[in-house]
């Protein structure tokens, strides 16, 4: 399974480096959002610096959508899913492959992300680690569940506008999530942010071990 | 397929009786909880409202959301596999879309006068609207025209995925703020603080609006059987008349046993 996993895996990111929508169109779109927001805001520093961090999330949130349609687009060319099936690679594979390649995406958005949110949004990081550990089980959490509702509206003629609303309110924990807890990396004592890296855990743990199990069935039915 | 398809979640007699009894007690709720029962203290009139509401947002979260995710694994199960629990998610999917809508808007009419405001961004308030926005998704997904089996199992996963989201969303909200109050009878201390004829009229709320969705629920299943039938049916007509301006022998629109026949004297 992780023999595979990391062959999908592979897979993704090197069509990914080659062809580079994700970061010629994911990334900009991602950057672009946290400038709109800032125009809704306004240009008053202490109402930017406090919604920055569910700003942040929230483009996170948009782009997770945009990266998901992404990798299943991959997917969608004639015959590819078949001979994804026919290859003999375990649906748990697929899933974890597919999960790993979104997530490193997401990861380096959120890199640049983070950049642009110091240059426009004046922020400074109080609590390094806690908006670390945030975003690496929130990235994992996203991803995953980024990528079962992918390969769930994958192949429909709707996928574009059915994807958005069927994912948006699943990935609400953790928009929820990753904006306390990186309220509190930013601004607040490093303490309130236990609380919401739990949730973060739960949420990724969960759906990882979700889309093991319901991968296969998934494939079948698309 | 363990059940044929023609046959109903319950018998007509049986729905009938639910329904009876249902409309009785929703009746008899609405003749103690409007006239009978006395204004609150604190509350005075507004009490009324909630006579209903708790046992709609019982309906729709438990009740209803129960059955759904049930329903949606025992469909996933390879050795419970039938188009039963299938229609039978679909149906309580769409009640509990209905309830839960219900209790957003009964709890909006009471916490204006009570709290001031239409909404507010209480834990229970918030992940009620967002179970609803899953509701309405897996109603979105259902619409999409495909193969039955392929449908089934697509819904199935899809109201699975968002079943094991419930949990998570509430302890989130729940740990983001919290104004509405706790349970008034499943309180921790099991204490129930609700007296007399008001404890009969609530009881009896609770009681009425599970029969109105055992009965909602079995009249929609029944429409999801009919709705498939009339889908063969249909299709069975076309090609016989097909068939028929092609010249073959059956010259009349006609059910299964002469469309098969057609289908036979094929030239």
């Amino acid at each position: 399974m992780w023999r595979d996993a990391a062959l999908v895996a592979g897979k993704d990111l090197r069509i990914e480096a080659r062809s580079r929508v994700a970061l010629w169109q994911v990334l900009p779109f991602a950057v672009l959002a946290l400038v709109l927001f800032a125009f809704a805001v306004g240009p008053g520093r202490a109402a930017l610096r406090q919604a920055a961090p569910g700003l942040f999330w929230l483009a996170v949130l948009f782009s997770t959508v945009l990266a998901v349609q992404r990798s299943m687009a991959v997917e969608s060319g004639e015959g590819t899913r078949d001979g994804m099936r026919l290859s003999g690679i375990d649906p748990a594979g697929v899933f974890l492959g597919k999960g790993a390649a979104v997530a490193v995406q997401l990861a380096l958005l959120q890199v640049v992300l983070f950049v642009g949110l110091v240059l426009l949004f004046d922020v400074h990081l109080k609590t390094a680690w806690l908006a670390v550990v945030a975003s690496l089980l929130a990235t994992v959490g996203l991803a995953a569940a980024g990528v079962l509702y992918g390969a769930l509206s994958a192949g429909l003629r709707v996928r574009e506008t059915l994807l958005p609303l069927l994912v948006l309110p699943i990935l609400a924990p953790v928009l929820l999530a990753g904006s306390r807890a990186w309220s509190a990396a930013l601004s607040g004592p490093a303490s309130a942010g236990g609380p919401w890296l739990r949730i973060l855990g739960a949420f990724a743990a969960v759906y990882v071990v979700v889309g093991i199990v319901l991968y296969g069935p998934l494939q079948e039915a698309t | 397929m363990n059940r044929p398809p023609e046959r109903g979640l319950l018998s007509p007699r049986l729905i009938r009786a639910i329904g009876a009894l249902g409309l009785l007690t929703t009746a008899a709720t609405v003749w103690l909880g409007l006239w009978v029962t006395p204004p609150d203290i604190t509350q005075g009139n507004l009490v009324r409202l909630l006579y209903i509401h708790p046992a709609i947002a019982f309906v729709a979260l438990y009740v209803a959301g129960g059955l759904a995710a049930l329903s949606s694994v025992l469909y996933l199960w390879r050795r419970t596999r039938t188009m039963f629990w299938d229609r039978l998610a679909a149906a309580s999917v769409e009640l509990a879309a209905v309830f839960c809508a219900l209790t957003l808007i009964t709890g909006s009419l009471w916490g204006r006068p009570t709290w001031g405001v239409w909404w507010t961004w209480d834990a229970r308030l918030t992940s009620t609207a967002l179970l609803l926005v899953l509701l309405l998704g897996y109603m979105a997904l259902r619409r999409v025209p495909a193969e039955p089996a392929v449908r089934a199992k697509r819904c199935a996963v899809a109201a699975l995925i968002a079943a094991v989201d419930v949990p998570i969303v509430h302890f989130s909200v729940d740990w983001w703020q919290t104004l509405h109050q706790a349970g008034t009878i499943l309180n921790p201390e099991l204490d129930a603080h609700i007296h007399g004829s008001m404890a009969w009229t609530f009881l009896l709320g609770f009681i009425a609006i599970t029969l109105d969705f055992v009965w909602m629920v079995a009249m929609r299943y029944r429409i999801e059987v009919l709705a498939d039938l009339v889908g063969d049916e249909e299709l069975e007509v076309s090609l016989a008349e097909r068939w028929a301006e092609g010249g073959g022998p059956a010259a009349t629109p006609v059910p299964e046993p002469a469309a098969a026949a057609a289908e036979g004297g094929r030239p």
